[in-house]
């Protein structure tokens, strides 16, 4: 048991920082410009095929170094000459230019890459077993993914936090007016800032393409997921979405790892249900089964009970 | 918000398709088959496979003159696994004036096409098309919901799970039984098999999981192989196929999962190249029509010369047997319609491509064949072939002649008068 819960603590958390590599950049953007970019995870997913061609010829490393700037790049343009232009129209028609876009690139990988999975491994230099936890064991991979998004976490929060960059950035969040009047460029911060977060997405793609499937439908697989995070965690809340993050990626483990259903939680209450009622087939689905589907029971409940959001301070 | 405006555009694209079909070009030098499955996402890759099997024995049966003089052609269709979008695409399929089609990834599809075959026939007299399912197994098709415009050339699952657990019963080895399966008609068939069989044939075989995980939508099985390992399972029964196959063993490797594997799809893309990283040397079994190892002559010749165009070995022995009989069908009908066709696949018998008596049983449309149990690992000099370039190939343990694989079925064939 105790095997189990460590075990599913870690895959827990390395997936809930994975999802923050891309949830922190969305949930920037989104604070910042008031787009929702249905495109963002197509930028993960740009970064795992970037990252999976890059390293035929050169290797992963020099992917992991070359990839995540590249796709922030390409961020970066699809900002300056697309959502600005869109951006006068307002957040309706920039909303719709994104959800497009999302689109676009998934065509576009298809006919680069094609529809199968792409044959993109691990490197050699880590695929050995880290530690054992008991007797299960940790792959040195996931360790490094792990240690590589709590290390962008940090510097992420060091620099929006600690430095003048970051000082315009947040002071844009909110004021984007005082901040234009006092001489900074506020469209170029747009910009940088898009592009950084279609970077930080990539760096999710690049190390989290080896390990998880590298395929043209993985965006549409986490997509709606990130939507969730941004939600939870409240808008523009940059811890919000750290912790929002970690959450699911904890209850989407762990929901697999237990058994329980309806019908074992009456039957706690010494009642015990027909195997033959007519609602057997619903109370003896198990908390494993409908794993899937519980962040989404749980961004409706918070967008019911508490619209700003964990950490949010204004309203969906 | 996302749903609703994906939802609309997909009409909008499902639109296309007919505008552009007002003008169907019938090409009349070529005998068509529609080939619907999975080309994107999480069955891509198979679907792919699948496309190759078909091409490479639409060329062999060319190569000998086509039939009825003409050249067998497949047309490719993309169901993305959804039993609605493969309705769509048996539509584009008929309006292009395709009479045959064939399928096989996915129960809850196979149902849905065999469903649409029953009610389109019977409404169109004259249109009718053939519905070949090379792969799905739910045994239901051949059973309660049988349907004279489908055939099966795999053996049904209940007919695998039999003859599987009739092996694990000699295997004392097994004290603690795992079961995982994806949830859905076939995944659900599989683990009710399991479970009754066992309890009869084994009663003191303890199941200590029972696993239903959504349909290749997981791309991490981290989560699901803690579970297994927490259970204390030695073995483990999984009908899993395609990406589910080879990502769960790839999960086992990573975690250092040590158990028995009882299944049905090892054999896939992805599937041997996992069973070896995790280093369970011919503990992995399969229950199949046909393996690259079988000492036949033929059919170990057809797999060099497979292997050579594709580089990848042969997973669908059946697709030999399905596309060959075909071409008797449609030899001996001397016919391009499909309710002749129908009337010569029923209760055809034929040398099948492994070696062994076959034959298309008239009452439900279910393929009998000999059946093979296979383990995977390091080779002897018996085994030629090796899988995905592992090193370790797959071995026979047994053989079940046709006539020991057959079960009763409850199929009332509708036949049209």
């Amino acid at each position: 048991m105790l095997e189990l819960i460590l075990i599913s603590t870690l895959n827990g958390v390395l997936f809930g920082m994975l999802l923050f590599l891309m949830a922190s950049g969305l949930t920037l953007i989104f604070s910042m410009m008031g787009v929702l970019n249905f495109a963002h995870a197509s930028f993960y997913m740009l970064g795992a095929f970037f990252g999976f061609q890059i390293s035929r010829y050169v290797g992963f490393w020099p992917a992991l170094i070359v990839a995540p700037p590249l796709v922030g790049v390409v961020g970066a343009l699809v900002e300056r000459y697309g959502l600005r232009n869109v951006h006068r129209h307002g957040h309706v028609a920039e909303m719709l230019f994104t959800f497009g876009l999302a689109f676009v690139i998934e065509e576009i990988v298809q006919m680069i890459w094609g529809k199968a999975p792409v044959d993109y491994r691990i490197p050699a230099l880590l695929d050995f077993t880290a530690f054992t936890v008991f007797s299960t064991n940790y792959p040195a991979y996931k360790l490094f993914m792990l240690v590589i998004s709590i290390g962008i976490f940090i510097v992420l929060l060091a620099v929006l936090t600690r430095t003048r960059v970051g000082l315009i950035i947040r002071a844009s969040l909110t004021h984007p007016n005082m901040v234009a009047m006092l001489g900074h460029n506020v469209p170029r911060v747009f910009m940088l800032v898009f592009g950084l977060g279609c970077a930080l997405a990539a760096v999710a793609g690049v190390i989290a393409g080896p390990a998880l499937v590298t395929q043209s439908n993985m965006a549409g697989l986490l997509g709606p997921i990130l939507f969730v995070i941004v939600v939870i965690g409240g808008l523009g809340s940059l811890p919000g979405a750290f912790i929002a993050s970690l959450l699911i990626g904890l209850i989407q483990t762990f929901a697999v790892s237990v058994n329980a259903s309806l019908t074992d939680l009456i039957g706690t209450f010494g009642l015990t249900l027909d195997a033959r009622s007519p609602l057997a087939e619903l109370t003896n689905v198990t908390v494993a089964q409908i794993a899937p589907v519980i962040p989404y029971l749980l961004l409706v409940l918070i967008l019911v009970l508490r619209p700003t959001g964990l950490f949010g301070t204004r309203e969906t | 918000m996302r749903y609703p405006n994906a939802l609309l555009i997909s009409c909008l694209c499902s639109l296309v398709p007919i505008v552009l079909v007002q003008t169907p070009v019938f090409a009349q030098d070529t005998v068509r088959i529609a080939y619907i499955d999975p080309l994107s996402g999480g069955g891509a890759s198979i679907g792919e496979v699948g496309v190759k099997t078909f091409q490479f024995m639409a060329d062999e049966i060319n190569a000998k003159g086509g039939v009825l003089g003409k050249k067998l052609e497949i047309v490719p269709y993309d169901n993305k696994l959804n039993p609605q979008e493969s309705l769509v695409q048996v539509q584009k399929a008929i309006d292009a004036g395709i009479r045959i089609v064939t399928q096989g990834n996915g129960s809850s599809v196979a149902a849905a096409i065999s469903d649409f075959a029953a009610k389109f026939n019977e409404r169109n007299p004259g249109k009718e098309f053939l519905f070949l399912n090379y792969a799905a197994v739910d045994p239901v098709l051949t059973n309660d919901k049988c349907n004279y415009w489908h055939f099966r050339w795999d053996a049904n699952s209940d007919i695998k799970m039999e003859a599987l657990t009739n092996y694990m019963k000699t295997r004392p080895s097994i004290k603690k039984l795992y079961l995982i399966n994806q949830d859905y008609s076939f995944g659900q068939a599989v683990r009710a098999a399991a479970k009754t069989m066992l309890s009869a044939k084994r009663p003191d075989i303890q199941i200590v999981g029972d696993e239903m995980h959504p349909l290749l939508k997981i791309t991490d099985f981290a989560p699901y192989v803690a579970k297994i390992k927490a259970s204390g399972a030695d073995s483990a029964v999984t009908g899993n196929w395609g990406q589910d196959f080879a990502l769960l063993l790839k999960a086992a490797a990573d975690a250092g999962l040590q158990v028995d594997w009882y299944t049905y799809y090892a054999g896939g893309t992805g599937g041997p190249t996992a069973i070896k990283q995790s280093g369970v040397n011919h503990r992995v079994f399969e229950i199949s029509e046909g393996h690259a190892n079988i000492p036949h002559q033929a059919s170990q010749d057809f797999e060099g010369v497979f292997r050579a165009k594709y580089e990848i070995g042969l997973i669908y022995p059946r697709v030999v047997n399905q596309m060959r009989m075909l071409a008797a069908a449609i030899d001996e009908a001397k016919s391009l319609e499909a309710p002749k066709i129908a009337a010569k696949l029923e209760g055809m018998k034929v040398d099948v491509f492994n070696g062994g008596d076959g034959f298309m049983r008239k009452d439900d449309h279910q393929f009998f064949q000999p059946m093979y149990i296979a383990s995977f690992g390091e080779r002897s000099d018996k085994e030629p072939f090796d899988e995905e370039k592992t090193g370790w190939g797959w071995r026979i343990i047994t053989r079940l002649d046709a006539e020991n694989t057959m079960l009763p079925t409850s199929c009332k064939m509708d036949r049209p008068s």
